[in-house]
């Protein structure tokens, strides 16, 4: 032992005699070794991954035509890129490598990095990269610039997602973002924010839009065995159910529709017994009164093709008679407005017949075998005190109102900047990939995966409703909350217009908002309704409100007819010619009518030659077929002079987003066509019969 | 002693850990053809439309057939792509009805993808059927959405119950953007001359209104890049040719 150590250190000493003995031999050794050190820098620099793409990126542009911009191009900015923005937070680098971004000539590459980036309407100069495709922009190499490592914790964000990147700035729907855009709708359509809470930049909230049922006088309405069935699987009632699957056990679904039907209270007027004709409705009779009263427009029926027709505004009735009580569905069809105040539903003002009808052909729409399976003993005590405790605990009173329960507050974690929570405060399942997308992707699909304990509900939702769901909660970032405001594009503001007085009252009677705009609030299925004073006739539009035709054939949604009293139909007319009017021009300053017919037949050249307007519209049913626009056949009774003239020089002023192309139409060519259209008086008869 | 009853343990856990890991793959490689056709067909889900990094609304469903026609059971079909695209599942055996679906999600750059599902014959002979999908970008998106909004209505002769067509009601009838023999001929300013001026700057219809006063230059220039991306058969830009790289 002792000579082996002995040796070793003799061997040492001598190497270090070698090396350092003499001066000049030290000097010389020690200089090598700082030039070697020395060398490490430039090598790294010299083999670095960027510098390899840019020499790949180099020999890719040679071999084409126009090689000598794109070199000089290239040549003007090599070495490490970066596109420093302080204002934004932006710090990139990624043009280092992705050299071809801004390169038009380009297109036709298809290999990364060197691939033109696709036209959008920003530049990189203006935002940089990491805005919109997340990942680190500082870094240099291939692993840390996309991937998520232990020091950086952003990857790239998958190109599905990429809308989300959008949403941080733009408050407002985009045309391009049609995915961004349905995703942030579904959080209000399924209620999402019910329970989280998801403020915006500029402090307000999201706000639901799927008006929950009140359940506090539930037992009304359904049966005790309809309660349990629904909550066991809504969209086994209902295919389109927004309502999601607590996954009850039975005998928790038992104990919550308990104390449901326990807790609610009658209300007067929904048990009135339904009075039995002599003769049993016609059933052909109740079929064509849903059909006139355009019941489809928000309520969709599965066809047995299994297809789901109609409008989405209002529950589906596939199975409604398997639901509700007739009592209480005739009630509810006599004025919806008794059980629900703030329902979307108009109140049409039925005849007792027509109640009927409509009551015994909705009460028809059953399916047996949902309630086969479900026999309920009459609820105990410890049942009902259970089913209050399940009803506390999922918080269903986040979303129904129910007697004895306080709606809670910020029931589930709050989203708010969900897009940018830290991975390390995330436990994801085994196997997932360790990123915020695929995080929220899972815990929408199948909340329950995370743990059978968690309370978040299983929603029913298509592939791409999750992922249009991810991309709405993804643009929710830090970013977004922390941007100058000067730099964000606000959404337009929430309007709570409410027109006031009787007319007021009449118009949330009949549920106007359900289905047209008006200053800013309501619907977008039926036309805008701001400055329907100014467009269209007085004498027209009491006779349209008491009996609507129809103006636009190939349209399955119509106006209904709502059975207007002539003191109703009145007092609504009197109110839209007065208050909603245009400060754009004086109605009465053109005549509806004593053109001279030099310039009448003017209009009616322009109308068929010039303008070729008959390619959408129909003047003359024997000749005509346009089926764009609406029928202009008695256009002359229906519209202002005034109206149309502006319509034809400026439509999108007159009605945002409208298709009528601007024709750029002189004052004259305006004039001459007001006054052909102004003699198309047609007769309310030739009309009706169409 | 102690140390040979670790080293065993040792041993033996490595053994079991190994064959854990192994399970795995041996599970997917697994998928052992029981059938064998001649020839694949489409069923469904080809030449859809769909945005950048997105599955189709349909999934892609294909047939195997053997030489009379007839569909086979249990034929292993193989999805393949370009680099950025993705099947879900890359793989499969056809059902009883001699079919296999698979949902297609698409890269992140705007064009064309040319798809191949593959089968091979009880010979070991490969059988190849392509498919073609489309991605729009942003760009060919905003141009989805203005067809779908100003020219659809005339341009697209198929009607859907929301939207009836008004093709066949004009006297000229409107090319529909697929036309790819008509549409291709034209040059870009071409385009941008009849959608802004209307039928007229072209010496075409008048039916065919000017839009140049109601979509800024920005739109009709992303409509133009929709309409030559769906084209059929396909538009190549002419101007300069650059060599392959």
């Amino acid at each position: 032992m002792q000579s082996s150590s002995q040796s070793k250190k003799d061997s040492l000493s001598s190497l270090w005699q070698t090396l350092f003995g003499h001066p000049v031999r030290a000097f010389g050794v020690v200089s090598l070794l700082l030039l070697l050190f020395l060398a490490i820098a430039p090598a790294k620099n010299h083999f670095s991954e960027w510098r390899h793409y840019q020499k790949q990126y180099l020999a890719l542009i040679r071999s084409r035509g126009d090689a000598v911009t794109l070199e000089r191009r290239f040549h003007d900015h090599d070495g490490i890129q970066q596109i420093w923005l302080p204002q934004l937070g932006v710090v990139d680098r990624c043009t280092s490598c992705h050299a071809g971004l801004k390169e038009a000539g380009l297109a036709d590459v298809s290999s990364q990095p060197f691939r033109k980036h696709p036209v959008i309407p920003h530049t990189l100069d203006q935002y940089g990269c990491v805005m919109c495709h997340r990942g680190q922009g500082p870094a240099t190499t291939v692993e840390e610039a996309h991937r998520s490592t232990l020091a950086w914790e952003q990857p790239i964000l998958p190109a599905r997602y990429v809308q989300s990147s959008c949403g941080q700035c733009h408050r407002a729907p985009l045309t391009g973002t049609p995915q961004l855009n349905l995703g942030r709708n579904l959080l209000g359509r399924y209620g999402c924010v019910h329970c989280h809470t998801i403020k915006l930049p500029d402090g307000s909230a999201i706000k639901p839009t799927d008006d929950p049922p009140s359940l506090e006088h539930v037992a009304d309405k359904t049966t005790r065995e309809w309660i349990y069935a629904w909550l066991k699987d809504p969209q086994a009632y209902a295919v389109t159910a927004t309502m999601p699957n607590f996954k009850l056990s039975d005998p928790d679904a038992r104990d919550v529709s308990a104390f449901l039907t326990a807790s609610s209270t009658p209300l007067a007027g929904d048990t009135a017994p339904v009075p039995q004709d002599q003769k049993a409705p016609d059933p052909t009779a109740g079929a064509s009164l849903y059909g006139e009263s355009f019941c489809a427009s928000c309520h969709a029926v599965q066809n047995a093709a299994g297809n789901v027709v109609g409008g989405d505004v209002g529950p589906e009735l596939t199975r409604v008679g398997t639901k509700v009580k007739p009592e209480w569905l005739r009630a509810w069809l006599r004025n919806p407005r008794v059980y629900d105040s703030g329902t979307a539903m108009p109140h049409y003002r039925l005849s007792d017949p027509q109640l009927s009808l409509l009551t015994a052909f909705l009460g028809n729409k059953t399916d047996s075998d949902l309630l086969a399976n479900v026999h309920l003993d009459a609820a105990t005590p410890e049942q009902i005190a259970h089913g209050k405790l399940l009803v506390t605990e999922y918080g269903c009173a986040s979303c129904h109102a129910i007697n004895g329960i306080k709606k809670p507050d910020n029931f589930a974690p709050e989203l708010t900047r969900v897009g940018s929570k830290p991975l390390t405060q995330i436990v994801f399942l085994p196997g997932m990939t360790h990123a915020i997308p695929d995080y929220i992707a899972a815990k929408i699909r199948q909340p329950r995966s995370f743990g059978s304990a968690l309370k978040m509900p299983q929603f029913s939702l298509a592939p791409a409703q999750i992922d249009a769901l991810t991309t709405a909660l993804l643009s929710l970032t830090d970013r977004a909350h922390d941007l100058p405001l000067a730099l964000t594009v606000p959404a337009k503001p929430a309007s709570n217009y409410q027109p006031a007085g009787k007319a007021g009252t009449l118009m949330s009677d009949l549920a106007c908002f359900s289905c047209h705009a008006i200053n800013g609030r309501g619907g977008d299925m039926a036309p805008d309704l701001t400055w329907e004073g100014s467009s269209v006739q007085r004498p027209w539009l009491l006779a349209f409100l008491k009996n609507p035709g129809t103006l636009r054939p190939a349209l399955i949604r119509r106006m209904p007819r709502f059975n207007l009293s002539d003191d109703d139909a009145k007092e609504l007319t009197d109110y839209i010619m007065t208050a909603y009017q245009t400060p754009a021009f004086d109605r009465d300053s053109m005549p509806s009518g004593g053109y001279p017919p030099a310039q009448v037949e003017q209009g009616k050249q322009l109308f068929y030659s010039k303008y070729a307007c008959q390619g959408c519209h129909i003047v003359d049913t024997k000749v005509d077929k346009g089926y764009v626009g609406p029928t202009l056949t008695q256009v002359g009774s229906r519209l202002n002079a005034a109206w149309v003239y502006h319509w034809l020089k400026e439509p999108q002023t007159m009605r945002a987003g409208t298709i009528e192309p601007n024709r750029n139409m002189t004052d004259e060519d305006a004039r001459a066509l007001t006054a052909f259209l102004m003699t198309q008086k047609g007769s309310s008869k030739q009309e009706a019969k169409k | 002693m102690m140390n040979r009853w670790r080293r065993t343990f040792f041993a033996a856990s490595l053994i079991l850990v190994s064959a854990g890991c192994t399970h795995k793959p041996g599970a997917v490689a697994a998928l052992k053809p029981t059938g064998f056709g001649a020839a694949l067909v489409e069923s469904s889900g080809g030449k859809q439309i769909g945005p950048t990094g997105m599955v189709l609304a349909q999934p892609l469903v294909v047939q195997v057939n053997d030489e009379q026609g007839t569909a086979v059971t249990g034929a292993l079909v193989e999805f393949s792509g370009p680099a950025g695209a993705s099947f879900d599942p890359p793989s499969g055996l056809t059902d009883s009805s001699g079919q296999l679906s698979t949902n297609v999600a698409l890269g992140g750059t705007a064009g064309r993808y040319q798809f191949a599902a593959r089968t091979s014959t009880k010979a070991q002979k490969s059988v190849e059927l392509k498919i073609e999908e489309i991605a729009l970008g942003y760009q060919e998106q905003v141009g989805f959405q203005l067809d779908s909004k100003y020219c659809a209505r005339c341009h697209d002769p198929e009607s859907t119950p929301e939207r009836v067509s008004n093709h066949d009601n004009l006297e000229v009838k409107p090319h529909p953007f697929t036309e790819g023999d008509t549409l291709n001929k034209m040059s870009d300013a071409e385009l941008i001359a009849i959608i802004g001026h209307g039928g007229p700057a072209l010496n075409k219809s008048a039916l065919m209104p000017p839009y140049g006063y109601t979509l800024s230059k920005t739109e009709i220039e992303a409509l133009i890049a929709y309409i030559r991306l769906i084209s059929d058969p396909p538009y190549h830009a002419s101007g300069m040719v650059y060599a392959q790289k």
